[in-house]
């Protein structure tokens, strides 16, 4: 299997760096990430480089993950919480064919977890890394276009126009309707956009075991959330910050208090709602926990992971 | 022939396997930024000319390039092979001015009077700062310093030894003018440890 990883990349990328960038490139993403460790929730303006995917394909997180990877590192990429989409599989096939890494679907033995729009549901670990795929790292932009403007409003931690939005938001529908990209203030300081996540991930950002890096690779600008940092979500003494509940656990695995997907079944309004973070979800059908959905007869069950296998 | 007589140590000591190398000293680094206090080890990755040690040498090649001017203490600048050795292994400019240098790398830091002559960076752009490397002997043996804040699970203790002079004083200015400051990084023998401008320096007995 490792020789032929070997052979292939060796007739295909002969000619590209360990994880595909030049050390140089390197070098600069890293002084970047140093900076943006040292200004928790700052966003560093870095060199992005074009990379062998579209904007939106998660360039900068590819970035910043080929700039702190190494041979012994095992790397997981999530999509939504799926390891099994077409961005997940894409970056994951990437490393391995680029760096030769060992990928995994499995949270815990992840060193480094590469992730669009979402936080998994098992708690990660001090040795972990998470690496967010960002589109639009600049929290204000939809506020105010300009650049320059929104430089000045960080530099003066001028963040009155965030908080009209969210009161706005109320004015209009009696609550903060804001369910993503919600934004929190990091150590007290900067205002910054936790990337398009649920805000039900926001609390999982707070004082996180995980060092957290940012990578946004069209708007060039790298940050990060060192461990154990102050993550405060933005809200009102009156309306204090909220995460979704859901009325019914998933129906696949049994889950509750986790975030769950609505699937549509068929044309007549049936819907199931299942785990979005697809490892913690199959990791608990393994364990022998099972959803309304799942049946509760052994031999349906049974069915249904052969199912899932034969995919 | 001065050429001739420092070219084994100019030319040689660098990188071996620049990629693995660099890699897992900025792993090391990145993790000491990231929680600071804690002690990382270090890999042993390069052999420069005294007085420059092979930690402080290691992160400067895995960080410093072209792009990055690296001033040098007097210790340093008085040997010639040291600012050639720098030279030759990452292409950096030796700059005479702190203000201009994206990394700064100290091996007297007793010597260090004030932090507040290096680049601060500015308001809008607080990441345009000076990263200094203090060549330490030892970073548990000198004075205790407590420390709070991001990364910090509670408190988190480090004792670099030598020092700056009135570091306490020093470094509550840095913390001061934050997030404009500069970032130190400790090199001691075969390990780092990192105060990011972040860090709070908590006083004994307070």
């Amino acid at each position: 299997m490792n020789a032929l990883t070997q052979d292939t990349s060796s007739q295909n990328l002969a000619s590209y760096n360990f994880a595909y960038l030049d050390e140089q490139t390197k070098r600069m993403i890293r002084r970047a990430i140093l900076k943006g460790i040292a200004i928790p929730g700052y966003q560093v303006p870095f060199a992005s480089r074009e990379m062998p995917m579209p904007y939106g394909w998660g360039t900068g997180g590819v970035q910043v993950t080929a700039a702190i990877i190494g041979r012994d590192d095992v790397l997981k990429v999530i999509d939504q919480g799926a390891d099994d989409t077409t961005n997940a599989v894409s970056i994951r096939a990437f490393f391995a064919k680029t760096a030769g890494v060992v990928t995994t679907t499995a949270t815990p033995d992840a060193t480094i977890i590469q992730t669009r729009h979402r936080i998994p549901e098992t708690p990660l670990t001090e040795g972990q890394v998470l690496v967010y795929q960002v589109p639009i790292p600049e929290p204000l932009r939809f506020l105010e276009p300009r650049e320059t403007e929104t430089r000045k409003m960080h530099a003066l931690e001028e963040y009155g126009l965030m908080h009209v939005k969210l009161y706005e938001d109320i004015a209009r529908n009696g609550h903060i309707a804001t369910t993503y990209a919600y934004p929190v203030k990091v150590e007290g300081r900067y205002v910054m956009d936790p990337s398009p996540t649920p805000k039900f991930d926001n609390p999982k950002m707070h004082r996180s075991e995980t060092l957290q890096l940012f990578g946004a690779g069209r708007e060039k600008r790298i940050y990060a959330i060192p461990p154990h940092t102050e993550v405060v979500s933005l809200d009102f003494e009156d309306h204090p910050f909220e995460i979704q509940h859901f009325d019914q656990p998933c129906a696949m695995c049994g889950a509750e208090q986790v975030y769950l997907d609505e699937v549509v079944l068929d044309d007549k309004g049936g819907r199931m709602f299942v785990c979005s973070d697809t490892h913690y979800c199959e990791s608990r059908r393994a364990d022998g926990h099972c959803g309304a959905l799942l049946g509760d007869e052994p031999g349906l069950g049974a069915e249904a992971n052969t199912r899932k296998e034969a995919m | 022939m001065p050429a001739a007589t420092h070219t084994p140590t100019v030319y040689e000591g660098g990188f071996s396997d620049p990629v693995g190398s660099s890699q897992a000293v900025f792993r090391a680094l990145m993790d000491a930024m990231a929680r600071p206090g804690s002690v990382q080890d270090l890999p042993v990755v390069t052999a420069p000319p005294a007085p420059l040690t092979a930690s402080a040498s290691a992160l400067l090649a895995t960080l410093a390039d072209a792009d990055t001017p690296v001033w040098l203490d007097p210790t340093l600048m008085k040997t010639t092979e040291v600012k050639d050795w720098i030279v030759f292994h990452t292409g950096a400019e030796i700059t005479p001015h702190q203000s201009e240098a994206a990394f700064a790398l100290v091996a007297s830091p007793g010597g260090l009077a004030a932090l507040n002559g290096f680049s601060l960076g500015t308001q809008e752009f607080p990441d345009r700062s000076t990263t200094l490397i203090l060549q330490v002997s030892s970073l548990t043996d000198g004075a205790a310093l407590t420390l709070e804040g991001p990364g910090i699970k509670g408190q988190a203790s480090l004792a670099p030894d030598p020092m700056p002079p009135h570091f306490e004083a020093q470094w509550q200015a840095n913390r001061a003018a934050f997030p404009r400051g500069v970032d130190l990084v400790f090199a001691g023998p075969d390990c780092v440890a990192a105060m990011p401008r972040s860090t709070r320096l908590v006083r004994e007995g307070a």
